[in-house]
């Protein structure tokens, strides 16, 4: 149980996805223009981060090893993750459709996220068990949403400085991201892996 | 009978942004004496590196942009950027290094950002953590406090001078004779070699509370932050609120378990705990805008301190706690705006 918090905390924390392995910087620069987006995004995010973890570990543990076809990898996580958007945009269209109006334009963009696909390959690498799993999406997702969440207020924020013009936009973004990531790295040492 | 009739407001405070400015550099004066008398005047050459670097780049910048060059150079805000940066820095820091750290602080954490009273994150410390990232080494540089062995004396000058040219120290002795793990860097260290907190504190570079030399600093630089205070410079909640969120997990864990946990007195004394709550987080720029969201915004610097100085690899994490609540400042901006009067919450 403890080692399953720690890597929740190693993942949000020390080993943010977007801050130190650059996963997920389309969606962190394409959706945070605004404070609710963001946090519609996030939670999306989130969800299907953790569903696509799982999923991609059972395929990968259960079919694609014994069947000796490890190859084809990178096109069934694809898979998997197209499903687990589309069964998350039907539950939630059927289930909660306020929800589904508000975050319904951002599930299908998920597809694209690299940070999924990250998890689910990382978590290949690292050769863990399927709570273990789980727990790197469900962190990966939290450190996603933390960023967003933060970068979208600040982002905001930079709507009335008084930025240089060459500097407008994304390229300030970028900027405030790095600085985002040079705030992270004091919590390096939190846990060790 | 004629009255002039001009748009509020009528009544204007004394304080602008040069006077509050100058008002800090005052305060810093009692931990620059400190900070002198025990580690030699290494600090005075960092200061006046760091001075000259931000002023010019403040220049540049105003000028590259077309601002007016002469109002915002005597406003002493680069000044206090820099000086608050070079007090941080260790001694024997190369002047280059210095040099680097203010150029980060000034061009792209201030004036990418638009210049005073917009940057998101506080300068000097962005500029701090930048050094730290960048030149562990350098940066933890510290000589021996004055009055550790009984024959050693303070850097002179000189001394410092000649370990910029040429990168050595005089009359062959080693960079390492003379310098030592701050008290924070050797309480991490040595509790990572499973030795209990008695056994540390009981060795030479330990005073009476929180390591020799750090503990008068530390109470120099309070006394210039609760003129500040007194002054109304700056206002009670982020100190009140940072030492709480630093001190209350400390004493906690020190109930707990004394032997592996500095006392919350070491906390408060030690590292550049004093700078931080009086000086840096107190930066009315890139701090929560209102009362309620500065005691949450003090908080949290506090608490992030605690957790780098206790678990993190940094031995103190007050920059990095700063950068961070910056962050979040847009945030707890948004939440704790004041009610309207007459309307709901």
């Amino acid at each position: 149980m403890t080692d399953l918090v720690l890597i929740i905390i190693a993942t949000v924390l020390v080993n943010n996805l977007v801050l130190t392995k650059f996963l997920g910087l389309c969606p962190l620069l394409g959706a945070s223009t605004k404070f609710e987006t963001a946090v519609g995004m996030s939670l999306a995010t989130t969800f299907v981060l953790t569903l696509a973890a799982a999923g991609s570990y059972l395929v990968d543990r259960y079919v694609l090893v014994p069947l000796d076809i490890e190859y084809l990898r990178l096109i069934s996580f694809i898979v998997i993750i197209a499903a687990a958007v589309q069964f998350t945009d039907t539950v939630m269209r059927r289930s909660s459709p306020m929800l589904h109006q508000v975050l319904g334009l951002f599930v299908p963009l998920i597809t694209t996220n690299c940070a999924v696909l990250g998890i689910a390959l990382l978590n290949v690498q690292r050769s863990v068990s399927f709570l273990q799993a789980v727990a790197y999406g469900i962190g990966g997702g939290l450190g996603f949403s933390l960023v967003m969440v933060l970068f979208s207020g600040v982002r905001e924020r930079l709507d009335f400085a008084d930025v240089p013009t060459p500097f407008r936009g994304t390229a300030i973004a970028l900027v405030t991201a790095g600085m985002m990531a040079l705030g992270f790295i004091g919590f390096t040492g939190l846990v060790q892996e | 009978m004629k009255f002039a009739n001009n748009a509020a407001p009528h009544w204007r405070g004394a304080e602008s942004v040069p006077v509050l400015m100058r008002q800090v550099l005052y305060a810093l004066v009692p931990a620059l004496i400190g900070l002198v008398w025990f580690f030699g005047s290494g600090i005075i050459l960092n200061i006046l590196v760091a001075a000259v670097v931000a002023l010019g780049c403040e220049a540049l910048v105003l000028r590259i942009r077309k601002r007016p060059v002469g109002l915002f150079i005597s406003d002493y805000s680069a000044l206090v950027t820099a000086v608050l940066l070079a007090m941080s820095l260790p001694p024997l820091t190369p002047w280059w290094v210095t040099a680097t750290g203010t150029v980060f602080a000034i061009v792209f954490a201030k004036h990418l950002y638009g210049g005073l009273g917009h940057n998101v994150f506080n300068p000097a410390m962005a500029g701090y953590a930048v050094l730290l990232v960048s030149f562990p080494e350098d940066m933890a540089a510290w000589p021996l406090p004055r009055g550790v062995a009984p024959d050693q004396q303070a850097l002179s000058l000189l001394t410092v001078l000649q370990y910029w040219a040429t990168g050595a120290m005089p009359i062959d002795v080693s960079v390492d004779a003379f310098t030592a793990a701050t008290p924070l860097n050797s309480v991490k260290g040595q509790l990572g070699m499973m030795r209990t907190m008695q056994e540390i504190v009981g060795g030479p570079l330990f005073g009476n509370i929180a390591g020799r030399g750090w503990e008068w600093i530390n109470t120099a630089t309070a006394l210039g932050g609760g003129w500040l205070l007194y002054r109304r410079i700056i206002r009670w909640q982020i100190p009140t609120a940072m030492l709480i969120g630093l001190l209350v997990p400390a004493l906690v864990l020190y109930i707990v378990d004394p032997a592996t946990h500095p006392s919350p007195a070491f906390h408060l004394l030690s590292g550049g705990t004093m700078l931080g709550v009086f000086f840096i987080a107190t930066d009315p720029v890139s701090a929560a805008a209102s009362n309620r969201g500065r005691l949450i915004y003090g908080l949290g610097i506090g608490i992030i301190t605690y957790v780098v100085r206790n678990w993190g690899a940094y031995p103190d994490g007050i920059a990095f706690a700063v950068l961070l609540m910056n962050l979040a400042v847009p945030l707890i901006d948004r939440y704790t705006r004041p009610r309207i009067y007459g309307h709901g919450t």
